[in-house]
């Protein structure tokens, strides 16, 4: 599903990502775990090329990611569903219209843009998508009035309805208190164990790397240094993966 | 208590004196230059309060012209909403090409900028001049001064807030492979609401204001009426347009200011 091999990213001569090697197998949870400033958001944003990597190599959805042109990289992202940090909603409109936005990943022009413009089955799937992060109540309600936790159900929903084949999340609990963290990994992990995706997601918080994830990687130095299966790992052995 | 002595003023530096130096220069040069002496200014304000002078020529308001000038405002209105709407609908393509994440490449941005740039620093009475000689007198050529000179206002402000609009959105939206427009219709046009309104509103205010004056060189509405009845020393006429000119501007200006009001 995702290969990665002698990635490496530097900015302005000073390199955060060392190369990187790692491979993600299809329908696995891995937790990419590492201190502040270890590389791993810029790891995640170079896979999808959100950040151009400096040297190395991205092989993902059976598609060599380097190699893509503008049109190409838009429909592999397509593909790629991204949970933030900051839920990333447009704040102004209704939880929605913000769903319906996800189905611009297949489908271009105005009835993609507005929800009042939008086909009646993209407004049912967006509906749906609602109601599986149990929002289905707050469709219209504008999301800058949603708690945090909500307003990351809603960027949920919008990835649901994206209909992505695999699942980035760049620490989607770390803005939310503990209680809505867990909510929100546990309604993350559950729908991508329910529609069979992969997730790969970037954790602060050893409690949630142990509970929800498959495999877990641990950056420091801008190298991979730790790789195996969360079965077989215990908190001492990632202490060192979350200190400051 | 500690004695510690803090300055009571910054020490300057010897570029920070000279900066200082130059701007007094300039100021103290261009009243000398341009000002009017106090002594003719005192005759001028004389001359206005005499028994025979402007103020006693224009009081009290002549009434006999007020449906033709109300005629004549409502045409300045309306080249004012013309040219505003069709100033602020030009100015939104300007605006995203001008814009540093919109624009498809830098040259376009640079192209857009200075176009913006010349349509907002030539003033609109130039403009008017330009379009009178393009489409000859009347208010289509104050319609398009109007236009231009709010592609040129609106397009700096529009820029200036899609450049400020939080990138969060967009680099979501970026991330699912949603296109350029869709981005723009998406995440930046709903972020920018606000701004839009007040910008296009403030723009139809100004438009307003300046159509008034576009008439002085002969492009339609009330500004023509104006000039006539100051060149026929009809100062009570004058004095009439002045005031339902004063009663249009005010009424946009309250009725702008409630609708930024309800909408932002």
């Amino acid at each position: 599903m995702v290969s990665v091999s002698g990635l490496a990213k530097d900015f302005n001569g000073n390199p955060v990502l060392r190369g990187l090697d790692f491979a993600v197998a299809a329908g696995v949870a891995t937790a990419l775990i590492g201190a502040n400033g270890s590389g791993k958001s810029t790891a995640l944003k170079c896979l999808i090329r959100l950040v151009e990597p400096s040297a190395g190599r991205v092989e993902m959805l059976g598609q060599h990611v380097a190699g893509l042109g503008a049109r190409d990289l838009r429909r592999f992202r397509s593909q790629v569903g991204v949970v933030w940090q900051k839920h990333n909603l447009v704040p102004r409109l209704s939880a929605l219209s913000n769903v319906v936005h996800g189905v611009q990943a297949r489908m271009a022009g105005p009835r993609a843009w507005f929800q009042s413009l939008a086909p009646e089955t993209v407004r049912e799937e967006a509906l749906a998508c609602l109601a599986r992060v149990g929002l289905e109540a707050k469709a219209l309600q504008r999301v800058d009035s949603l708690s945090g936790g909500q307003q990351q159900r809603v960027a949920i929903a919008r990835v649901l309805m994206q209909r992505p084949a695999i699942v980035l999340a760049d620490e989607p609990d770390a803005s939310l208190d503990p209680q809505s963290g867990e909510e929100v990994m546990r309604l993350l992990s559950g729908l991508a164990r329910q529609d069979g995706l992969t997730l790969l997601f970037i954790s602060h918080r050893m409690e949630h790397t142990l509970e929800f994830s498959d495999r877990i990687l641990g950056l420091q130095g801008g190298r991979i240094v730790m790789d195996r299966a969360t079965a077989s790992t215990d908190a001492a052995q990632l202490r060192r993966f979350f200190e400051e | 208590m500690a004695e510690v002595s803090i300055p009571r003023f910054q020490r300057r530096s010897l570029p920070e004196w000279l900066g200082f130096v130059v701007v007094a220069a300039l100021v103290i040069s261009s009243i000398a230059a341009t000002a009017p002496e106090l002594g003719a200014l005192g005759r001028g304000i004389d001359r206005l309060f005499a028994p025979s002078g402007l103020l006693a020529q224009m009081f009290p308001p002549d009434p006999s012209r007020v449906d033709r000038i109300a005629w004549k405002l409502l045409e300045t209105l309306q080249m004012a909403v013309a040219g505003a709407a069709l100033g602020l609908i030009f100015a939104v393509p300007f605006a995203i090409l001008a814009t540093d994440r919109l624009s498809p490449h830098p040259a376009v941005r640079l192209v857009a900028r200075g176009i913006i740039a010349l349509f907002r620093t030539i003033p609109d009475l130039v403009w008017a001049i330009f379009f009178i000689i393009m489409v000859g007198l009347g208010p289509a050529a104050g319609v398009l001064a109007i236009m231009v000179d709010k592609i040129g206002f609106a397009g700096r402000f529009f820029a200036e807030a899609m450049e400020e609009a939080d990138t969060g959105p967009q680099d979501a939206l970026r991330a699912i492979g949603a296109s350029r427009l869709g981005i723009i219709f998406s995440a930046v046009f709903p972020a920018c609401l606000p701004s839009f309104t007040a910008t296009s509103l403030f723009a139809l205010e100004k438009a307003v204001r300046g159509s008034a004056a576009l008439g002085l060189v002969g492009a339609g509405g009330i500004g023509v009426d104006l000039k006539v009845a100051f060149d026929l020393f009809n100062y009570d006429e004058a004095l009439t347009i002045i005031l339902m000119l004063f009663a249009l501007v005010l009424i946009v200006e309250q009725g702008s200011g409630w609708i930024r009001s309800k909408l932002i």
